[in-house]
């Protein structure tokens, strides 16, 4: 699900502060409820804490509050946003309010009786998650067997006449295969493919030695996407999202600090992004609380990073802070353990060493041959793939794990 | 008709998979589309809302003539719906 923040178009892109707009995208997490257990998975690591789900009444309301601001895109995600039996609900009353309504899914559940439900309730476009071309791989990384049930989905999604975004999270154990995975995803008749590379966050930060890839294999997994691209024209756009270690190039996190996007978790907490959570010290309201408008315009949380007054050096001076707004915080937050300094990413961070060491550890890794499926000998600070899961969530905040 | 050169006889619409619609809070025509959006400027907005797949682009040239009450549109037209449809934002009927 990292496909919103790459596929803004410029249209989409607004200065920061001092002025506030509204925000355009409304993402609706509605659950964190999901049956894959991706190593990589973007949900909260201590997901299974959070129980208490908006009701039916809590979400349309809050879709109407969005769209009265004026967001016109609205996704609905998760977890796995189809085991909410009220999805049909909520996709009929956002289109109804004139959002572009997305549905952001692992596939699992979408039969064709569901996808009929969701054809009349109006929904506009599905983008499905695929984890590989290959079912080795695919049932792997998801903890389950799905690699079937995946390509039956992509033609029920097409046998309804939606437009398809098909999403593959690219990382050490999928990277060799992306030229077969475009291929697939040609023959699959998707319009948008989206390789987005982790982001190490959540999950895939717990796992990141084993899904880190090298740099080598960044620079031909993206030679390979260019010749796909030349061979298969305008039949399919592929979107390449490069991946923010290797690239040493901090980005606009989330097209800017509450800027264009709005996410409500699961138990209604309002974030400017979905893995904000993890900051620590920064409060974030609950719309069982507060209007989406008073959270958007007024709160603390959203107001705290917005533009660049909470910066400092080598920020504050730097000529590229329009552009890059200091990069994530929540990277910065998770390399550092401190929230307010610049990405370090950015080669001007003085963390920006840790950042490499990071990298220059995966290339070491592969040279010494080791692979995720059979773990390297004698390294001692590796574990096994961590595979997302409530009773692994629940284990982890026990040790003290929140990100 | 597919892949022709916009001309004069033929009908544009607007694709499928693609919303246009008027958005008070902006202010102007927005196109929607999966998990994205274009803002349109008045021009292009005038346009695109009358690419139903009935009108022809000679249709829609002397109504946008007629509405602004002016001539010479055609040109400004016909640019725009070549670069619409390299954006797979129209396609003809
Ligand atoms: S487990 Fe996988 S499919 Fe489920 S929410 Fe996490 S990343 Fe998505
Ligand atoms: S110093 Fe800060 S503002 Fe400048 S490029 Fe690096 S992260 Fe961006």
């Amino acid at each position: 699900m990292n496909a919103p923040e790459s596929m803004v178009t410029p249209a989409m892109l607004s200065k920061s502060a001092p002025v506030i707009n509204p925000p355009l995208w409304l993402l609706a997490e509605l659950t964190y409820r999901c049956p894959l257990h991706c190593a990589f998975c973007y949900n909260p690591i201590d997901f299974a804490s959070h129980k208490d789900e908006l009701s039916t009444t809590d979400w349309l309301r809050v879709l109407r509050e969005g769209r009265a601001m004026g967001a016109v895109q609205c996704g609905f995600s998760g977890g796995e946003p189809l085991l909410r039996d009220d999805l049909e609900i909520l996709v009929t009353e956002a289109r109804q309010l004139g959002y572009y309504t997305n549905l952001i899914t692992s596939g699992v559940g979408l039969t064709e009786e569901r996808a009929a439900q969701l054809k009349a309730a109006g929904l506009d476009h599905i983008q499905l998650s695929f984890q590989d071309s290959t079912r080795e791989i695919n049932d792997f990384i998801t903890h389950t067997k799905t690699f079937g049930l995946k390509q039956a989905v992509a033609r029920v999604v097409k046998s309804n006449g939606w437009p398809m975004v098909i999403n593959v999270v690219i990382h050490r154990l999928n990277i060799e295969h992306i030229g077969r995975i475009i291929e697939m995803a040609a023959e699959l008749d998707a319009e948008y493919l989206e390789l987005a590379n982790t982001q190490y966050y959540s999950w895939a930060h717990l796992n990141r030695d084993q899904l880190l890839p090298t740099q080598e294999q960044l620079i031909r997994a993206e030679q390979e996407t260019n010749r796909w691209r030349e061979k298969l024209g305008d039949k399919m756009r592929i979107f390449f999202v490069s991946p923010d270690y290797h690239e040493a190039k901090p980005k606009k996190c989330m097209n800017g600090w509450g800027n264009v996007f709005l996410t409500i978790t699961p138990d209604g907490t309002a974030l400017p992004c979905h893995t904000a959570l993890m900051l620590p010290g920064l409060a974030f309201p609950n719309v069982r609380d507060l209007g989406l408008k008073e959270i958007w315009f007024d709160s603390e949380g959203f107001n705290h990073y917005r533009g660049t007054g909470w910066m400092k050096e080598p920020c504050s001076s730097c000529e590229d802070k329009e552009k890059d707004l200091g990069g994530c915080r929540c990277q910065a937050y998770l390399l550092t353990q401190l929230h307010d300094v610049a990405d370090p990413v950015c080669p001007k961070s003085p963390y920006h060493h840790l950042v490499q060491k990071i990298v220059a550890g995966a290339d070491m890794r592969a040279a010494s041959g080791a692979n995720a499926a059979a773990p390297w000998g004698s390294e001692q600070d590796v574990h096994p793939l961590i595979f997302r899961g409530p009773k692994e969530s629940l284990s982890l905040v026990g040790k003290g794990k929140k990100a | 008709m597919n892949d022709a050169n916009p001309n004069l006889s033929g009908c544009p619409r607007v694709n499928d998979g693609f919303r246009l619609q008027w958005e008070p809070a902006q202010d102007c025509h927005v196109l929607l589309y999966p998990e994205g959006m274009v803002k349109l400027n008045l021009s292009a907005g005038e346009i695109l809302k009358r690419c139903d797949g009935k009108r022809s682009v000679a249709d829609i040239v002397v109504e946008l003539e007629q509405a602004f009450l002016t001539t010479g549109l055609l040109d400004e037209t016909l640019a725009f719906l070549h670069l619409a449809r390299q954006n797979k934002w129209v396609t003809w009927s």
